[in-house]
C-alpha cells in the first residue's frame, strides 16, 4: 500500500490526489507499525499510530488550506500549470 | 482468523488501486473510506480494536470530512448541479458499496463468532494508554503542540481570504462615493480637521 501511495503520489497531477496518496502512505505507515505491534505483544505500535494519526490530521488540515489558497490565486489544481518558481 | 486479515486486507489494496485510478475526485473519496475501512477492519482483526475505532473515527470520519469540505468549496461552480447529476447516476455507487457489503459481513461474522476475543495476541486500549502516557509523555506533548499548530497555521491560511473581500467592498464603496457625489466626501474628509 506504501508503493501505491508513492506510486500515485509521482504519477497524479491533481493537487487533491497527492494529498489522498500521502494519506494513503501515512496509513500504510501506521499499518506496519500496528502489525509489528502485535507480532511482539506490545504496545509501541499502537502508541506509534496514534503519533501518525495526529501527524496526519495537522498535515491535512494545512495542506487542505494551503490547496483552497491556490485555487484561489491561480484557478487550478495541475501540478505542472502551477510550476512558476523559477530561479 | 487468517482467512478474515486476508479478506480485509484485499479489500483495502484493492479499494486503494480503485480510488488512484479514478478520475473524479469524489469516487476516489468514496474508494478512500473503503480503503480506511477495511484497514480498520484489519487492526480488529489483529487484536488493536482501540486503533481501529479510532481510524474509522478520525481518519473515516474527521479527516474525510476535511475532503469533502475542501471538494465542495472548490467546486462553487455554475456547472456543479451538471457535474452532480452526472456523478450520482447508480453505477458509481456498485463498486464502494460491493466492498463496504463485504467488510460488513465481516464484521458481523467477527462479532458473532467471537473470534476478536479468542485473540491471544490482543493488546487492549488500557496497555496502550499505560504506555501512551508514561514513556510516551513527551511525545503526546509534541503531538499536541504539532495539532496546536496545525490548527493555527489552517485558521490562518483559511482566513485570508475573508479579510481581502471587506478592503475590496470598502475600496468600491469609497469610489462609488467619489464617483457620485465627490463634494460631499471632501466636505466629510475636511469636516473632521474642522471640529478639533
Amino acid at each position: 500500500m506504501f508503493s501505491l501511495g508513492l506510486t500515485s503520489l509521482l504519477v497524479r497531477r491533481n493537487l487533491i490526489f497527492v494529498l489522498m496518496s500521502l494519506e494513503v502512505m501515512l496509513n500504510a505507515a501506521g499499518l506496519a507499525f500496528v502489525v509489528a505491534g502485535s507480532r511482539w505483544h506490545q504496545a509501541d505500535g499502537q502508541v506509534m499510530f496514534l503519533f501518525i494519526l495526529a501527524t496526519a490530521a495537522a498535515e491535512v488540515s494545512v495542506g487542505l488550506a494551503l490547496v483552497l489558497q491556490i485555487y484561489r490565486r491561480f484557478k487550478a489544481l495541475d501540478v505542472d500549470e502551477l510550476s512558476e518558481m523559477r530561479g | 482468523m487468517e482467512l478474515t486479515f486476508y479478506i480485509a486486507g484485499g479489500v483495502a489494496v484493492i479499494s486503494t488501486v480503485l480510488m488512484l485510478s479514478r478520475l473524479n475526485v469524489v469516487h476516489a473519496l468514496l474508494y478512500l473510506i473503503v480503503s480506511l475501512l477495511g484497514v480498520a477492519v484489519v487492526f480488529y482483526v489483529l487484536g488493536a480494536p482501540f486503533v481501529a475505532a479510532l481510524e474509522i473515527i478520525i481518519y473515516a470520519g474527521a479527516i474525510m470530512v476535511l475532503f469533502v469540505f475542501v471538494v465542495m468549496m472548490l467546486n462553487l461552480g455554475a456547472h456543479a448541479a451538471e457535474m452532480e447529476k452526472q456523478w450520482l447516476t447508480p453505477g458509481i455507487w456498485t463498486g464502494p458499496v460491493l466492498l463496504a457489503t463485504i467488510l460488513i459481513i465481516e464484521v458481523v461474522y467477527l462479532v458473532r463468532s467471537g473470534a476478536a476475543e479468542l485473540a491471544t495476541d490482543a493488546v487492549g486500549p488500557k496497555q496502550v494508554g499505560i504506555s501512551l502516557f508514561g514513556p510516551y509523555l513527551i511525545g503526546v506533548e509534541l503531538a499536541s503542540m504539532l495539532l496546536l499548530a496545525g490548527l493555527v497555521g489552517a485558521y490562518h491560511l483559511g482566513a485570508r481570504e475573508t479579510e481581502k473581500p471587506e478592503i475590496r467592498h470598502d475600496a468600491n464603496t469609497h469610489e462609488r462615493r467619489t464617483a457620485a457625489s465627490g463634494d460631499l466626501v471632501l466636505a466629510r474628509t475636511h469636516q473632521p480637521s474642522r471640529t478639533p
